[in-house]
């Protein structure tokens, strides 16, 4: 909202969907801290779409991933904060009956990234095969894995109203970011299924920007390769 | 030496338009205060979220006319209310102008009693 606001990312002090749970309850948070730091938790999930950005080649996917990767972020905040809440002031003897006594030895009461059985968070979560289709394809798994894995939560916290809400809000999401990735991905392969023509010639069609091509193509709805274009003005 | 400089340096023009911390005064008490607060963040979120949405949206339909209304629309009311909101609760982000460092105000989105 301010004026240095377009410099880098920003943090927004409040959540993006509400979190406000009364009863502490560590046996969830220990299932919960999967979609922390889990595999198909939101790190996971944010560092997969951020680092997928600098070799996609598509206008549109480029820009989902951007925007999805960041809003995976905000959802980290709000599981962190589920985790934070369901064991703030718990005893440490309440916390060992709750199985976390092997986590309160080794991380006290900080929010740290591992899957619900224990296992540290790792980059190999995080898929960047330098392959539009693949990098794609892998994300709208990894959307499907994450909101199973939300239903499976929602499953195991029945009696606590206050846990389902963000719980299902963040489910939802899923849903939507499932379908912009279908989406870009289409994009993606239609415009890998474009018909090309290349040439080495376009005297005749010359003119000062290079428009040529870009006549040329709309016209043929064709892609010729500019790399391949003499007229030279191209650049 | 960064240091000296800012403090040094005269605020003649600064934009401090933030009130004090939550005080309570005859207008409003405290509790009616932390109902507009809360009522103030709600709208806020919708609009930040419509926006969201919006914006993953335009980004596979960029050419869709009605989206790219409804988000010039709630990015205004988004802004509007988001000033009005800092104005009287504080920063949401560091990047709001203030007289007092309002920014460690408690509690944080994490805490228990948040907004």
């Amino acid at each position: 909202m301010g004026k240095g606001e377009f410099l880098m990312w920003s943090y927004t002090k409040a959540l993006e969907y509400p979190v406000k749970i009364k009863c502490t309850n560590p046996r969830l948070a220990k299932f919960i801290i999967s979609q922390y730091g889990g595999p198909d938790g939101e790190l996971a999930a944010s560092l997969r779409y951020l680092s997928q950005r600098f070799g996609m080649p598509d206008e549109k996917a480029k820009a989902i991933l951007n925007d999805i990767g960041t809003e995976e972020l905000a959802h980290l905040e709000m599981v962190g904060t589920i985790v934070h809440q369901l064991t703030d002031g718990v005893c440490p003897e309440e916390l060992e009956k709750a199985g976390l006594g092997a986590y309160y030895t080794d991380h006290g009461v900080d929010v740290y990234p591992q899957s619900a059985a224990g296992v540290p968070f790792t980059a190999a979560y995080i898929a960047a095969k330098g392959d539009p289709i693949a990098n794609l394809q892998e994300d709208l798994a990894a959307e499907q894995k994450a909101r199973a894995t939300y239903e499976k939560l929602i499953d195991l916290c029945k009696d606590d109203p206050d846990v389902i809400e963000p719980l299902r809000f963040l489910r939802q999401r899923e849903v939507v970011h499932f379908q912009r990735f279908g989406e870009a991905l289409r994009g993606v392969q239609d415009k890998l299924a474009m018909k090309r023509f290349y040439m080495n010639d376009c005297k005749n069609m010359n003119n000062n920007n290079c428009n040529c091509l870009k006549e040329f193509n709309s016209v043929n709805n064709y892609n010729v390769c500019d790399s391949v274009c003499n007229c030279n003005n191209n650049r | 030496m960064l240091e000296d400089n800012m403090e040094n340096r005269h605020c003649n023009s600064c934009e401090c338009t933030c009130e004090c911390s939550c005080e309570c005064n005859n207008e409003m008490s405290c509790a009616c205060k932390n109902d507009l607060r809360e009522e103030m963040m709600m709208q806020l979120r919708a609009y930040k979220f419509s926006i969201i949405e919006l914006a993953l949206y335009l980004d596979t339909h960029p050419d869709d006319e009605k989206a790219l209304c409804l988000h010039r629309e709630y990015a205004k009311k988004a802004k509007e209310l988001a000033d009005k909101y800092q104005k009287m609760f504080g920063p949401l982000t560091i990047n709001y102008p203030c007289k007092k460092w309002r920014w460690l105000e408690e509690p944080w989105p994490w805490e228990r009693g948040n907004f």
